[in-house]
């Protein structure tokens, strides 16, 4: 039992919307029955194609590696249940919009055969590179919300900070997995915590966790009996949950954007995360499943489900008891930061961790927008302390530069101003509109400034060409002189040895004549009964 | 004697420092020509009819019109327009149109290895030899269309390249006499 720290600082504006975390709180963890299909994604975004291990046809049992990646950066993926490989192709995710990522399709099959696991390591006797190594192996990358892959992230920190710290703050509203999972699962969490701090060499582990998750609290509370881990309640707050927010208020420390925390000596990680990391390494299992919070009023049945790694959104949310009647939309996230699935074939994945399906009446769509009449409020409540309602006009406009010069790219897309806009503005909408925009217009100019080098590169080589060609001319031309000039000269020295014989033309024609009727005379006389000569047609 | 010799000798110093001062300090800043320069897409496809567009930005700090290049477009109009303090007027339609950024191909198949496309390109970004297949290095390609005109098999096109970035989409504002009154909206109402 240890006593909650308070935090160092305090953030700067933030809202408090409901927070509709209740509903997915009130059962226990619970697994979903077995998907007739899954869709597991095997390629990370940025990273060079993995190396397959299956092909179509192939029959997979549980926990078996899929692929390997390539990269430095990359992971493997496993099959999340026995089955067979029905297809491998590019598959839409809920996650992004361009495009989808290489996926392979599994047709499961009940099996009874155990999960197919790596060998358990003794951490105590492990060197940091074995253990890397097995978080890779394991296909472990962050279940926050960015999916970066754990290994690098810790391989970057080793010796470089002495702060871990676990995000625990789900700010958004309706989430709850991280609550659930620190509830029931809070050993393991710790577990990974304190393997992280064994790997970096950090001197202490802070928990930063809001004060509406009284059940997690307590659960951490009982858990922690090392005198490195120190746990820190913050008021609710949205959005505490983003990582440099979050390092300035457990630390103190200002995390300039753009900037890894890394830089600042700190560590964030997420506990679902640490739990994987925990379980890979401590029991060899594979990141195959992961809980996550499927809600919403359009749920019969909404709760934590320990949900296997590229289960259909259709069939979790079927499995839960959809009442597709009432349903409206489905976002993949919180009602905040969640992009709605526009499709509900796509499969979860490990940065999934939560699907909200919403009526109409809990979620209602945004109204039409209205003029914005400069209240203010949006600026009140940004935590990184930009001037929302400036930004909107640069945006609308195209003023980009200006724009820029107010810091858009500043902005972390968290959705307070438009949260609290009376002229309902979506605001973060155009601001990422505006700074994908921006990244364009740099990408554009980075082309151009590439151009122009070239362009002057390809201007030199041609004047130095000319250049050659006009000195290649001339020497030419000099050497053609010279030669003239020496051949006058010769002929002149000829001449003026002997002045007197020379002939004119008109003389020296006739004589060239005279001699060749004489040679042909001296021929026709020497052989009169010879053939004719060659070239004369026979008679 | 001394002194005359002392203060003529002080007046020189003087003299040469003052001389040294009123050499106009070195400019810091770039000239209007290369920041004119810096906001031209460098395309050098002489659409705005100078040939390349260096030369154009002189043209431009010299008075010329600032709606004549159609590679840059709106954008570069505004930016323009931003720089020189002048009003943004719409592309002149007779230099051309507007269009997405695109990139030369050639197919390989018919190409006959002219090396003509390699002379005309601005950017060198066409490698090949005599009698040998060329083809595009298309992150360095500029689409400016000068290697069109001189190919002699016509194995040339312009494909359009997408956009790196996906566009998101923005609710727009409703339109103008939409029946739409504030007090009406019921937001945040579970109705």
């Amino acid at each position: 039992m240890s006593l909650p720290t308070s935090p160092r600082a305090r953030m700067h504006g933030g809202i408090t919307p409901p927070g509709n975390k209740q509903q997915s709180l009130r059962h226990p963890i619970r697994r979903l029955p077995l998907p007739p299909q899954l869709i597991v994604p095997v390629e990370q975004r940025g990273e060079p194609l993995p190396e397959l291990l299956v092909s179509v046809g192939d029959r997979v049992e549980k926990g078996q590696c899929l692929a390997r990646g390539r990269g430095e950066r990359a992971v493997s993926s496993h099959a999340p249940a026995a089955g067979v490989v029905t297809d491998i192709g590019t598959q839409p995710l809920p996650d992004d919009q361009a495009g989808g990522l290489t996926c392979v399709t599994i047709a499961t099959a009940p099996s009874t055969a155990s999960t197919r696991c790596l060998p358990p390591l003794d951490p105590a006797r492990c060197g940091s590179e074995i253990l890397l190594q097995r978080l890779r192996d394991a296909g472990i990358t962050g279940l926050g919300g960015a999916g970066f892959p754990t290994h690098t992230k810790v391989l970057a920190a080793i010796g470089r900070v002495e702060t871990l710290i676990v995000n625990a703050t789900e700010c958004e509203p309706f989430i709850t997995a991280d609550a659930a999972l620190l509830q029931e699962r809070v050993d393991d969490v710790l577990r990974g915590a304190s393997l992280l701090l064994q790997i970096t060499g950090a001197s202490r582990c802070l928990i930063g966790i809001q004060d509406d998750e009284p059940a997690a609290i307590a659960s951490l509370q009982a858990a922690l009996a090392d005198a490195r881990f120190q746990l820190c309640v913050l008021p609710a707050r949205y959005p505490h949950g983003a990582e440099a927010l979050l390092v300035h208020v457990l630390t103190g420390k200002e995390v300039l954007m753009g900037r890894p925390a890394i830089d600042y000596g700190v560590l964030c990680h997420n506990p679902a995360t640490l739990h994987a990391v925990a379980r890979a390494v401590l029991h060899g299992e594979p990141l195959i499943s992961r809980v996550m919070t499927l809600t919403g009023a359009a749920l019969r049945d909404p709760g934590n489900y320990d949900v296997l790694i590229g289960t259909p959104v259709a069939t979790a949310l079927q499995a839960c008891g959809l009442d597709e009647w009432q349903h409206s939309r489905s976002l993949a996230g919180g009602p905040l930061l969640g992009v709605e699935l526009q499709q509900a074939t796509v499969p979860l994945t490990k940065t999934s961790n939560c699907i909200l399906a919403t009526t109409e009446a809990e979620l209602p769509r945004p109204p039409p927008p209205q003029p914005c009449i400069r209240c203010g409020l949006c600026a009140d409540v940004c935590p990184v302390r930009l001037l929302p309602q400036q930004l909107h006009w640069f945006s609308r406009s195209g003023e980009l530069d200006k724009a820029a010069a107010h810091h858009l790219e500043d902005c972390i897309d968290c959705g307070a101003c438009a949260y609290v806009c009376p002229s309902a503005i979506p605001l973060v909408q155009q601001f990422r509109l505006a700074k994908t925009r921006l990244a364009e217009q740099r990408i554009r100019q980075q082309q151009a400034d590439l151009a122009r080098e070239r362009f002057e590169a390809h201007q030199a080589r041609v004047a130095n060409q000319q250049r050659l060609d006009e000195q290649r001319r001339h020497e030419r031309a000099a050497l053609l002189q010279r030669k003239q000039a020496e051949a006058a000269a010769r002929a002149q020295a000829v001449n003026t040895v002997t002045p007197a014989s020379t002939p004119s033309p008109q003389d020296v024609i006739a004589a060239a004549l005279a001699r060749v009727q004489a040679r042909k005379a001296a021929k026709l006389a020497a052989a009169p009964t010879a053939l004719p000569p060659e070239g004369e047609a026979p008679p | 004697m001394l002194s005359p010799l002392l203060l003529f000798c002080l007046a020189l110093l003087a003299g040469a420092l003052l001389a040294c001062a009123a050499q106009p300090a070195e400019p810091q800043t770039p000239g209007l020509v290369e920041q004119i320069d810096t906001l031209l897409p460098q395309t050098q496809c002489g659409q705005c009819g100078h040939p390349g567009c260096k030369p154009y930005a002189a043209a431009i700090a010299e008075g010329a019109a600032i709606n004549k290049c159609p590679p840059g477009g709106r954008q570069t109009i505004a930016r323009l327009a931003s720089l020189l303090n002048r009003a943004v007027v719409p592309l002149d339609p007779q230099h051309g149109a507007e269009g997405p950024r695109r990139v030369a191909f050639i197919r390989e198949a018919e190409c006959i290895g002219c090396t003509k496309c390699l002379q005309a390109c601005p950017v060198d970004a066409i490698v090949g030899a005599a009698k040998l297949m060329h083809t595009v290095i298309s992150a360095e390609c500029t689409g400016c269309d000068l290697c069109v005109e001189p190919c002699p098999v016509d194995c040339i096109d312009l494909l359009p390249v997408p956009s790196p970035w996906q566009p998101v989409t923005v609710i727009e504002s409703p339109a103008r006499g939409s029946p739409l009154i504030g007090s009406e909206r019921g937001r945040g109402l579970a109705t």
